[in-house]
């Protein structure tokens, strides 16, 4: 037995609030008694962990919150990388976290309620000394977490979520109805469809800086004046969540200012650092990552080989690009990344690619231009320039969500960023096996209209490799597309398998 | 003294390509002092100058990163030794810029910077018809003036900011760079949010229609911040997309406007057909299609049919005159913008301030040139030349080099600015000073 008190509370004074309930922490609870109705030190289900936790633990306990919470946060990274409908989404987390970190609401029978809360509490707190220690790993935990409290806020008794709420006692200011009145037709041009000017005045709003709630921003949920957000109430979660992370983020780098001291600890920094090597690892098993490492089995890209490669086998998005750059004679600077990394990471060696890509601007272009403007970049890309990084080409998950494209960019994806006509277009020039109107262009446009880009990229490959995979085999195994690169790999070796079936002696 | 030289031979030396005339520049016109002041918005160097990245373009392409300055006297000395043909601001990191070696190399960290905005007109190539690419024109630049007005009323009225300086990048665009102290603390999601807000179009060369600002519901109305805008912007529409541009004149524009307006089959082939003889201006068919909505409107205002109608109608004319901002420069603290007051490579044009107010008038071609700047401080005392001055002012020794080039109303605005920005910061401070001393007690 160790007394977690005397090790871990340096996770901040700034997160302990000065007066109020509680003050004193030295409740000690019996943990074996059966749980009926919340305890004083645990009165809520939805916790902003401001008080480190007191009690006596066990080494082994130590260990075994902190693992099964880590459990759900690693599976909610990889659920938020997967964007999956919301539907899914939330069946999916919904089911890891009452196997891993259940919690109860007050109302709830036969559960023992203090010993749910306690494992919740120690948990968490054991992890915030875990992912203290780097930016990146603060960065993440407290990603995941928030997420994680999302889905509880969600989740939670109306009641009991209004009592919490009250006792957090935010510095929200209340708009009165003198000011709704005046505002009423801005704020009701932003409520959701069928929602009328009579709500607005029965509705809860209250006034807050404006980047306070950047996620209602974004996306011209509220109204915005003199610097200020009207927020409705069934948006006041963003608000709590914020205030989550902001007070999470503090406490971390305060946790970690003070996290050597208790270094010489041999018990605890080595369960501390494997759980947050396994935090990382996991994460990065998830990720493909496409360097362009020259496969020495794999046989050499050459520039002459990129055109009669991008008819065979490239997905819509390098198709794209491709056909752009021969028709344009250039490309914007996303563009050029995006390909040009594909383009890496397929095994296109560097001289090879200065080769294509000077030929690829052709006469609009002077060679004294292109090797003082665009060499650099390429070399850089292949990490012989600037930092020297190797960079990863981009995966479906960059392409989505990174640089949108403006008035006069080709990247991105055509699934999800080109218009429905235009993207037809392109599907039936880059595939001749999908023909005008047929059944299966229209499911493909069906999964696009419900933002199911994966899915329609994936149905596209299926489409294309007929001998190879069937519906719903995905590429392979039932996996979706989630890398440009995945989908080039997989086509080539079902070419190669294909070609081998039909010459099986060839070999010899 | 300068030597006066025959007017034929200067306009060759004084380009900006020659370090030369670059030199002289910085030694005799750039506001040093101004410059300092809008930065570190006090008289005492503080983290908000010391802390600060400026990179410099050395020559064509040497770009050098991370350098930092002790004070403006050493800034003006390092200008002075290595010449940059242009210079880029960066934000205020946590370690001085150029002692980032002596940290580990995760440590150094952007904190703070001030928020800026770039207007370019190349992102309005398919909507203007007078130039394209690089070029601009007086007619062109009324977009980026429609642009401005928008962007200015809704950064000041809708996120509360006061400090907006607007800056002619020298070419074919304008940046904004917002110095209140709430902005430069902005974290980069909230950077991000603010702009997906005001990115209203959006999509690229294969989307028709880049305005979907209903949330999927083509009958409902705008956000009521988006609608203040578009008031703004109808009558610049009128101005300059119907009448100056006219946009819709040629077969391309009647289908783009056929495309983007939600009207039956009929309705539209009937247009095409009236209007497929040339010599149908912009103007006539927007008062057809004016009409044809009033018709609607008189069948019924409520009408599902005249709600799709007239809102495609207010889509189309945000898809014209919102501003198109170049989104990635705002969205992060450390990405570097053109310093205000440093010469544009390709034109020799000065980058300077812009008046919201004066905006429409501006003209891009007449901003002063480093060369006619320089020809300006050759022109021997007394030369008719320099406006509303008399014998008598011209005797007076002049404090600044500046003061006798047209490049004095622009450093005026300049500073009449930087007062503003100093003065707030000020206030800040004394409030901040007051609560401390208020809780001593």
């Amino acid at each position: 037995m160790f007394k977690a008190t005397s090790r871990n509370p340096q996770a901040g004074p700034s997160s302990r609030p000065g007066s109020g309930l509680g003050s004193n922490p030295e409740v000690k609870i019996n943990r074996r008694l059966s749980g009926s109705g919340p305890s004083s030190r645990y009165p809520y289900r939805l916790n902003f962990y401001e008080r480190p936790p007191t009690m006596d633990i066990t080494l082994e306990e130590f260990e075994i919150f902190a693992i099964s919470r880590l459990k759900v946060l690693t599976q909610i990274h990889a659920l938020l990388d997967r964007s999956l409908p919301p539907q899914q989404y939330r069946e999916l987390l919904s089911s890891t976290v009452k196997q891993h970190a259940a919690l109860s609401s007050n109302t709830a029978r036969n559960v023992r309620l203090d010993e749910e809360r306690r494992r919740d509490e120690v948990g968490h707190w054991v992890l915030r000394l875990a992912f203290c220690r780097s930016p990146d790993l603060r960065e993440k935990f407290i990603k995941t977490e928030s997420e994680l409290f999302r889905w509880r806020f969600e989740t939670d008794d109306a009641v009991e979520k209004q009592e919490w709420l009250k006792s957090l006692r935010f510095d929200w200011v209340t708009v009165d109805q003198a000011e709704k009145s005046l505002l009423l037709k801005n704020l009701a041009s932003c409520l959701p469809k069928n929602a009328n000017e009579s709500q607005v005045m029965g509705d809860h709003y209250v006034k807050v800086p404006w980047y306070t709630v950047p996620d209602l921003v974004s996306t011209r949920r509220v109204y915005i004046t003199g610097g200020n957000a009207y927020v409705p109430q069934a948006y006041q979660i963003s608000l709590v969540l914020q205030a989550f992370r902001e007070r999470l983020g503090k406490a971390l780098e305060m946790t970690a200012k003070s996290l050597p001291r208790m270094d010489e600890d041999d018990r605890l920094m080595p369960i501390l650092s494997h759980l947050s090597l396994s935090f990382l690892t996991n994460i990065s098993a998830n990720d493909n990552n496409f360097f362009g490492e020259q496969d020495p089995n794999s046989e050499k890209v050459t520039a002459d080989m990129v055109d009669a490669l991008a008819v065979k086998h490239f997905p819509a998005c390098q198709y794209n690009l491709w056909r752009r750059l021969k028709r344009d004679r250039h490309l914007k600077h996303y563009g050029r990344l995006q390909f040009g990394l594909f383009l890496k990471a397929l095994g296109l060696p560097l001289d090879e690619a200065l080769v294509y890509w000077r030929r690829g601007y052709g006469q609009t272009m002077s060679d004294d231009k292109f090797n003082k403007e665009y060499k650099y970049n390429i070399r850089h890309s292949y990490g012989q320039e600037g930092k020297r990084t190797n960079y990863p080409a981009k995966s479906c998950q960059q392409i989505l969500t990174g640089a949108q494209p403006g008035a006069q960019d080709s990247h991105g994806c055509p699934y999800r960023h080109f218009a429905p006509e235009q993207l037809q277009q392109l599907l039936v020039e880059a595939y001749p096996v999908i023909q005008v109107g047929s059944l299966e262009l229209r499911e493909v446009m069906d999964s696009v209209k419900k933002t199911h880009y994966h899915v329609a990229c994936t149905r596209v490959f299926e489409l294309t490799h007929p001998g190879n995979v069937k519906k719903g085999e995905g590429i392979g195994g039932g996996n979706m597309v989630n890398h440009p690169n995945e989908y080039y790999n997989k086509s080539l070796e079902y070419e190669k398998e294909s070609k081998g079936m039909a010459e099986p002696m060839q070999t010899d | 003294m300068p030597v006066p030289m025959p007017a034929q031979g200067i306009g060759h030396c004084h380009s900006a390509k020659s370090p030369e005339v670059m030199l002289a520049f910085y030694r005799r016109l750039f506001p040093y002092k101004p410059f300092f002041l809008w930065l570190n918005q006090e008289h005492v160097p503080s983290r908000l100058f010391t802390h600060r990245e400026f990179a410099f373009t050395l020559g064509e392409s040497t770009y050098v990163r991370y350098n930092s300055f002790n004070n403006v006297e050493d800034f003006k000395k390092e200008i002075l030794r290595a010449n940059p043909t242009r210079f880029e601001i960066g934000p205020i990191y946590n370690v001085r810029p150029r002692d980032r070696k002596s940290v580990p190399q995760h440590v150094l960290r952007p904190e703070l910077r001030e928020l800026v905005f770039d207007i370019d007109m190349t992102d309005y190539d398919e909507v203007r018809t007078c130039c394209s690419g690089g070029n601009i024109c007086r007619r062109c630049w009324g977009f980026i003036a429609a642009a401005v007005k928008v962007l200015d009323q809704s950064l000041r009225d809708s996120f509360g900011f006061k400090h907006l300086l607007w800056v002619y990048s020298g070419r074919r665009g304008i940046h904004c760079w917002i110095s209140d102290r709430h902005a430069l603390s902005l974290t980069d999601d909230q950077r991000r949010s603010l702009v997906q807000f005001l990115e209203v179009v959006k999509g690229g060369k294969e989307v028709a229609k880049k305005v979907n600002v209903r949330n999927g519901n083509d009958i409902g109305p705008l956000n009521a911040n988006i609608e203040h805008a578009l008031d703004t912007i109808k009558a610049d529409f009128v101005r300059i997309a119907l009448m100056d541009q006219n946009c819709f004149a040629e077969e391309k524009g009647t289908e783009t406007l056929l495309s983007l307006l939600a009207v039956d089959r009929d309705t539209a082939d009937s247009w095409r057909r009236k209007w497929s003889s040339s010599g149908v201006s912009s103007m006539d068919k927007w008062q057809e299609i004016m009409s044809y909505g009033a018709k609607l409107m008189k069948a019924g205002a409520n009408s599902a049919a005249f709600r799709k109608f007239s809102n495609s109608t207010e889509d189309l004319i945000l898809q014209y005159m919102y501003p198109r901002i170049d989104a990635e420069v705002s969205k992060r603290r450390n990405h570097l913008l053109k310093s205000p007051f440093v010469i544009h490579p390709g034109t020799g044009r000065v980058c300077v301030p812009v008046e919201v107010s004066k905006v429409d008038d501006f003209e891009p071609t007449a901003v002063p040139t480093v060369g006619q700047l320089l020809r300006e401080l050759d022109r021997p005392a007394g030369n008719p030349a320099v406006k509303g001055e008399d014998g008598q002012d011209e005797a007076r020794k002049l404090e600044h080099d500046y003061e006798r080039t047209s490049l004095k109303p622009y450093i005026d605005l300049f500073e009449k600015h930087v007062t503003a920005v100093m003065r707030d910061n000020r206030e800040a401070k004394k409030v901040v000073q007051d609560s401390k001393v208020s809780l001593d007690f």
